[in-house]
């Protein structure tokens, strides 16, 4: 990138299984506020542009901007809505920088799963014509995926399993997980199947929450604050739409992605150079897939890494210290959330989740069944 | 005020929304061949050389527009597969069931379906499998009923 672009401040609320007590439009500006108080910024004369994410259906609107102009400060002004994961708005919102228009543009992501079936609204996701009504969600074709994955490199229910514990162990270090706790793999092998090969500890769980993040010009962001951290790459790219046009046990997208973002930020061996990863695996398998789709190991080696330790805290490569959103984080909200956790990564400002010296982060934001659309984002300090 | 000093209050909406999708000219000869005929349709990009399942007007690897249509068989192979066990209202039969994803013979590609007739505990990857057709047709993918083991 000829110009830098920095995020200067990041805002996350708890998430949580339920947040009845607040409208979408409230939590959006919990984070809002929250972020501006902290960052000293005035929503009138400092904020340029703002790029909200969410899904309209999930919100049970047909109309983007009810309401949440109001809470970004976007009336009498621009909002502009991305409906898929908050990793793309975190994208536009880097261009409009770049634009050279605007010196600073928030990025809001909002959703309460807990407002509707997941599955109803997942189903959708499908071709009217050839499979939506054959009742596929984001479950079963996850569940297509996994067998898949799992037969071609003999991937174990174990290492799967591992992720589980690995998240919710991490995730008792981060104060916005919704669950965190102390499990067993027997435990995860033990909870019940909902589509073969996944059990419900495999899945994330319904999730209610807002983020909020602002990027700003290198100018504004030194004075902003003696922490910028810098985007140094971006890359995303979509697989087939059919599930059937694709080869599941493998995620091609996801490697198009990764190379383009690294050879923005001139990385060559990502392993050895990324200090750490928030990554969105929406079920466990996902998170080891991911790993051979960036390139951390070799195709069929996702459990192998698992097994080796390699992404645990403490690890050579950790990979979600904040528990992922196994722990709880809802889509759209999900890919902002780990470039702000990520972003805090390299202020040194994660607290216990903190990895030591982290310099080099990778932030990872997925939409679509079994991962078609993909988006990586390399931050540094 | 504090939260559990108030009565969160929660508001249901339910709501429906019936849309008409057109098929299309490649949906709809697809349709009609497979309601009047059991004939099952693929499209081929002859310059990727790729027979699509299923079938469409564009191709996405080189950006062609299709217009060759190719019989395909009424069995295949299963690419994956799954059991479902949770209930949900879209679903077109009651859990436990098995999806599939089923390269039909004559195809480069699947398309996911349902398996019948089927041992839940004894599906797996590879395995061979037959269309099974409904008696009373409509023109839609449910004109099979579900694929079945040979
Ligand atoms: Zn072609």
């Amino acid at each position: 990138m000829n110009q830098r672009v920095a995020i200067v401040g990041v805002a996350q609320t708890r998430y949580q299984s339920s947040r009845d007590d607040a409208r979408v439009f409230e939590l959006t500006f919990e984070v809002v506020e929250r972020l501006l108080d902290e960052t000293g910024l005035s929503i009138w004369k400092d904020i340029n542009a703002v790029v909200s994410s969410g899904d309209d259906y999930v919100d049970g609107k047909g109309i983007s901007n009810d309401q949440i102009t109001e809470v970004v400060g976007a009336q009498y002004r621009a909002e502009h809505k991305v409906a898929a994961d908050g990793a793309f708005a975190v994208r536009y919102a880097l261009l409009q920088v770049l634009s050279g228009h605007h010196d600073a543009v928030m990025v809001t992501a909002h959703c309460k799963e807990s407002m509707i079936d997941q599955n109803l609204i997942n189903n959708l996701a499908f071709d009217p014509l050839y499979q939506r009504y054959l009742g596929f969600d984001l479950v079963s074709a996850a569940a297509l995926q996994a067998q898949r994955y799992m037969h071609k490199y003999g991937i174990t229910p174990e290492q799967c399993a591992k992720v589980v514990v690995k998240s919710l162990k991490n995730a008792k270090n981060n104060p916005y997980a919704q669950v965190a706790q102390d499990i067993t793999i027997e435990e995860v092998l033990r909870s019940p199947l909902l589509a073969d090969p996944i059990r419900t500890l495999d899945c994330k769980p319904v999730s209610d929450g807002a983020c909020a993040l602002i990027l700003a010009s290198e100018q504004k962001a030194k004075r902003i604050t003696d922490k910028p951290v810098w985007i140094k790459g971006i890359g995303s790219c979509y697989d087939a739409f059919y599930l059937g046009d694709r080869d599941l046990a493998d995620c091609d997208s996801l490697v198009v992605a990764a190379q383009r973002a690294y050879k923005m930020a001139g990385i060559n061996n990502p392993r050895n150079e990324i200090d750490v990863a928030e990554i969105s695996g929406e079920f466990s398998y996902q998170e080891l897939l991911w790993y051979e789709g960036l390139g951390l190991c070799g195709r069929g080696e996702g459990g192998k890494l698992i097994d080796q330790g390699v992404t645990k805290m403490g690890g050579e490569l950790p990979v979600n210290p904040s528990g992922g959103l196994l722990s709880g984080c809802p889509h759209h909200v999900a890919g902002v959330a780990r470039v702000a956790e990520v972003a805090l990564q390299m202020r040194g400002e994660a607290g216990a989740r903190q990895v030591p010296g982290a310099k080099t982060g990778l932030a990872h934001g997925i939409t679509g069944p079994c991962g078609q659309l993909q988006c990586v984002i390399i931050l540094g300090s | 005020m504090k939260r559990e000093e108030t009565e969160a209050f929660v508001l249901a909406q339910p709501y429906s929304a019936p849309y008409e999708h057109a098929t299309g000219p490649v949906g709809t000869r697809f349709f009609t061949e497979l309601r009047d005929n059991q004939k099952i349709l693929g499209m081929k990009c002859s310059g990727c050389n790729i027979v699509y399942m299923p079938p469409r007007s564009t191709c996405p690897r080189c950006f062609a527009k299709l217009e060759e249509w190719v019989e395909l068989g009424d069995e295949g192979t299963l690419l994956t597969y799954t059991v479902v066990r949770y209930h949900e209202p879209t679903h077109p039969t009651d859990a436990p069931f098995a999806y599939g994803i089923i390269k039909l013979d004559g195809a480069d590609t699947g398309i996911g379906h349902l398996l019948g007739e089927v041992d839940l505990k004894n599906i797996s990857i590879g395995m061979r499998v037959k269309a099974v057709f409904k008696e009373e047709r409509e023109g839609n993918l449910l004109d099979i009923k579900y694929f079945k083991p040979i």
